[in-house]
């Protein structure tokens, strides 16, 4: 068959995919008073479309910000302007001021189901079907079975079209921005970067790769010469864009001060909820939240954030690649997860999204690294009674990468990446032989473990005195997990070097 | 949930339970198709397992979209039911007789709907295992006759029988039963007409009052008020052609049927032919039946995917017929948050079927012509026709039934199309030499 038509049904597996899922139960569906954030969308779109844009990010009698006061970039904004639109079209009731406040109804549903589907397909679709029809020396097998686990990550079609929030549009601007630098196109990257970062704030997290990768390249070039024409291209590049999306709230400095105030929430703590972060799996044998002032958490989480980073970093931006950037973006997303503040359940999106980019050179690893995503998720989806999609889509992913990718037949050193590492080792350890088929157990010990603490919080309830034990664990567990991602990620970047390529090609 | 009282009872638990039913009931399908791709010779094998004849056959039968919105969206038992065929298909296929017509009589006793290939059953079982041997041109050789395999058959099929109707016939309810299956009470066509020659009757009628009406050919007082697309299943009057009775459909039924039957007793060719005959029985009566139900065409449908893999002609009539076919079930699913859902699969399974069917047969001529490829492209149109623009138009109050009757009659030209096409490739024939008789 030929690339169009498998790439075709590729796409439209997807998008059934996400329908389906859609079809699903929506987050604080009929529980008032807070709802959830479908509700907290909605209410965007109310508030964008009734108040004028100086009104939209401070607390006044119409916009009362303690209820899902809008704390996303002005993108964000802009797009919920742009629904709102379209809403009063077919039913004014929808974003009507004050009246519409926890509004569901089946057509609405559909209609809020309809705009995630319409984002997804043009932001982040064209983006993934672009980037694996450019992935160079692969087969257009390769390529299409690529598309396909990408498509079918369960955690992002989960989290928009069940969940329901929009992170296919930043995510899918990354995405673009990724693909651009490819290219060599550095101004258009940078442009489409900014307007992730504009559309959701998490995108930080995605920004240092960016910076030390561009960074980079205009070192290589000569800070003297042409390095520094692109440099202050790029920096031009990236002023103009913020200027145009902040552009209404130049008025004056209270505005911009408000806007950030609400972006990054000092005051919230260190962490909400269940997260599988460190902080977190911390808190069950120290309780730091309560020990340590919030001015020395957010302290103490930047300077443990911060050294977590440095490696990657000033090895990217010593030796800028692009097989080294898709790499830095997993790991320091996955740091910023980690150690930072403030992080949500959701944010392990952010990492997840450049996973998927490296799913053809380790399939194994990446394929792990999906489902341990998804499953940290567990919680939040329980809780929105998305059990029976996650399940479904969970399995098949798993099922599509297996026979994609063969993934089983591909946990040696070599195909791990960790060739350079395991050579430089050999002298002081002697288990390396025996290497595949430890990870192959740890594997499917780890699946095994995810698979009955899914079955455990869906069918029993926890002890009284410990309600808070299945979502505990399930954050432990992928804490763990991912610290050991961290490390191995970490390893393929550091000792991953121009030699061993080349030998690679020797051999 | 199983209170009879309880009509129109509904809880999560029980859609749970009920879906989950048929995804249950789907692993005999699943088997099946396993059988069935096993009897498909795979002599034109690719390097590419995406290529193999067998797998595409299993991709084709197990996300047929048909079966898959009848039953796991509209909700009904098909693909247990089919599994059965499909299952009973491929044990004649391997030279399992018995236990070929041991599934059918059971799946009869299922759904009577599948009473319309019992000819097609019925004569090759005859011919090829009543009959042990043949001439060397073919012909039955009228001495091999066996009464074993004659007396096997009948007691297979009467204990069949006795087991499934025994209760009521013991209760004395048998008519009561019979006048359940065959409902000639319900009318000529379904509320939404199925796509087959009565729904070209039915326009022709139509078209004919109108024009009638118009230049005073008719007098409007005598017309029924009555609307045959009104929604309601009921028996109605033709104005201008003459009504159908129910005897009528039968005998064109009959008449259309007799053919492929012929054909299967003097043309033997194997499984090729029994198949063949199966697909033109059914097709046959769903052209001309009484009260025919639009998803009745996948009985038509899913034996020829079997036949579709292994000849390029076949191939090009199965891509008309599913196309069409599929098309016709769109109704099923009417509410809004379904109108993606079928969209979506059904683009997928038809372009499937379109790239690996062309890349299986891409050394002979192209599988359609420009005037099939023309018509197939205008169902595109057509939809968005149906489903979009008309309910923006004012027709929408007036007119409501619209869309249904213009999707009946466009794909009733299509399976009338196919249909004919099959035939005339049938009867045309030449009669293979058999190398050796059995």
């Amino acid at each position: 068959m030929e690339k169009w038509s498998l790439m075709t049904i590729t796409v439209l597996l997807g998008l059934t995919v996400r329908w389906t899922v859609s079809l699903g139960s929506y987050s604080g569906a009929g529980k008032p008073p807070m709802y959830g954030d479908y509700e907290a969308q909605r209410h965007w779109q109310e508030v964008t479309y009734n108040l004028p844009i100086r009104q939209w990010y401070f607390n006044t009698s119409d916009n009362n910000l303690l209820y899902w006061g809008l704390d996303y970039p002005p993108l964000t904004a802009y797009h919920s302007f742009l629904c709102a639109y379209v809403a009063k079209l077919i039913n004014p009731d929808w974003i009507a001021l004050h009246t519409s406040q926890g509004y569901e109804s089946q057509p609405h549903k559909l209609f809020m189901r309809a705009t995630v589907f319409v984002a997804d397909l043009l932001v982040y679709i064209p983006a993934v079907i672009l980037y694996c029809c450019c992935l160079k020396e692969t087969s257009t097998k390769k390529k299409v079975s690529s598309a396909l686990c990408i498509l079918l990550y369960p955690g992002l079609i989960l989290i928009d079209h069940g969940h329901f929030q929009y992170n296919s549009v930043s995510l899918g601007f990354a995405l673009w921005a990724i693909l651009c630098l490819s290219y060599d196109w550095d101004l258009l990257g940078s442009m489409a970067f900014c307007l992730a970062l504009n559309y959701k704030q998490m995108e930080l997290y995605h920004s240092l790769p960016f910076f030390c990768y561009l960074l980079g390249k205009c070192f290589k070039k000569g800070l003297k010469g042409k390095g520094l024409i692109l440099l202050i291209k790029i920096a031009g590049t990236v002023v103009v864009s913020f200027a145009v999306c902040w552009l209404p709230f130049c008025t004056d400095v209270e505005q911009i001060m408000q806007v950030l105030r609400r972006l990054f929430p000092i005051d919230r703590g260190l962490f909400e909820d269940k997260v599988a972060n460190i902080w977190c799996s911390l808190s069950v044998l120290i309780k730091i939240k309560s020990i340590v002032s919030p001015q020395t958490q957010l302290k103490l989480s930047c300077a443990v954030t911060f050294l977590s980073l440095l490696p990657t970093c000033v090895k990217l931006t010593l030796e800028p690649s692009l097989r080294g950037f898709k790499f830095a973006l997993v790991s320091c997303a996955l740091s910023f997860f980690l150690f930072s503040f403030q992080v949500h359940e959701k944010s392990i999106l952010l990492v997840s999204v450049p996973v998927c980019l490296i799913i053809n050179e380790i399939p194994f690893m990446a394929t792990w690294f999906l489902l341990v995503s998804t499953f940290s998720m567990l919680p939040l989806l329980l809780k929105d009674g998305l059990l029976l999609a996650y399940t479904v889509t969970s399995l098949a992913f798993l099922s599509a990468c297996v026979t994609s990718f063969s993934i089983f037949e591909k946990t040696s050193a070599e195909d791990l990446q960790l060739k350079s590492f395991s050579l430089s080792l050999k002298g002081y350890v002697s288990w390396f032989k025996s290497f595949p088929k430890i990870v192959k157990r740890l594997f499917l010990l780890s699946v095994t473990v995810m698979g009955i603490l899914t079955l455990l919080s869906a069918t029993m309830n926890p002890p009284e005195r410990l309600p808070d034990l299945f979502p505990l664990a399930v954050s432990i567990i992928s804490c763990l997990h991912f610290l050991f991602f961290l490390m191995y990620f970490n390893i393929v970047i550091l000792w991953d070097s121009k030699s061993s390529k080349s030998q690679k090609k020797m051999s | 949930m199983l209170v009879i009282q309880n009509l129109n009872y509904s809880s999560h638990a029980t859609i749970f339970f009920q879906r989950f039913s048929v995804i249950f009931t789907d692993i005999l399908f699943i088997y099946a198709v396993r059988e069935c791709c096993r009897c498909v010779n795979g002599k034109r094998a690719g390097k590419d397992i995406m290529e193999k004849p067998t797998f595409i056959l299993a991709a084709l039968l197990l996300w047929n979209f048909g079966l898959l919105i009848v039953d796991h969206i509209h909700f009904q038992y098909n693909g247990f039911l089919f599994g059965l065929m499909l299952l009973s298909i491929a044990r004649l296929c391997q030279k399992r007789y018995l236990e070929g017509a041991l599934l059918f009589a059971v799946l009869l006793h299922f759904k009577h709907i599948y009473v319309y290939v019992a000819p097609a059953y019925g004569i090759y079982l005859l011919r090829s295992y009543c009959f042990t041997a043949n001439n060397a041109d073919g012909s039955v050789k009228w001495r091999s006759f066996s009464f074993l395999h004659v007396t096997l058959m009948g007691l297979t099929v009467c204990l069949v029988s006795a087991l499934s109707l025994g209760p009521f016939v013991v209760l004395g309810q048998l008519p009561q039963v019979i006048s359940r299956l065959f409902p000639f009470k319900r009318g000529l066509c379904h509320a939404y007409w199925a796509p087959n020659f009565w729904a070209l009757y039915n326009a022709v009628d139509k078209a004919l009052t109108v024009v009638g009406l118009k230049y005073n050919f008719l007098d409007p007082t005598k017309i029924p008020k009555a609307s045959m697309t009104g929604g309601l299943v009921q028996e109605f009057q033709h104005t201008v052609l003459p009504s159908v009775t129910p005897l009528a459909t039968l005998i064109c039924t009959l008449v259309s049927i007799l053919p492929s039957v012929f054909c299967l007793w003097f043309k033997p060719q194997g499984p090729r032919g029994f198949l063949q005959c199966v697909v033109l029985c059914a097709l046959s009566s769903f052209m001309f039946g009484w009260h025919v139900h639009e998803k009745a065409i996948l009985l038509a449908i899913l034996p020829l995917s079997l036949l579709s893999v292994q000849r390029a002609k076949d191939a090009g009539i199965y891509l008309i017929l599913t196309t069409t076919g599929h098309f016709s079930l769109f109704p099923l699913l009417f509410t809004l948050p379904e109108l993606p859902i079928k969209i979506l699969l059904m683009l997928l399974f038809t372009i499937y079927s379109f790239s690996s069917l062309k890349s299986l047969f891409r050394r002979e001529r192209p599988l359609l012509n420009w005037l099939e490829t023309i018509y197939l492209v205008q169902l595109v149109p057509l939809e968005i026709f149906c489903e979009i623009i008309f309910p923006l138009t004012p027709w929408k109050l007036t007119l409501p039934f619209v869309p249904l009757l213009l999707t009946s009659v466009y794909c009733a030209l299509g399976i009338t199309y196919a249909w004919l096409k099959l035939y005339v490739s049938v009867l045309t024939e030449p009669i293979p030499v058999r190398q050796k008789a059995e």
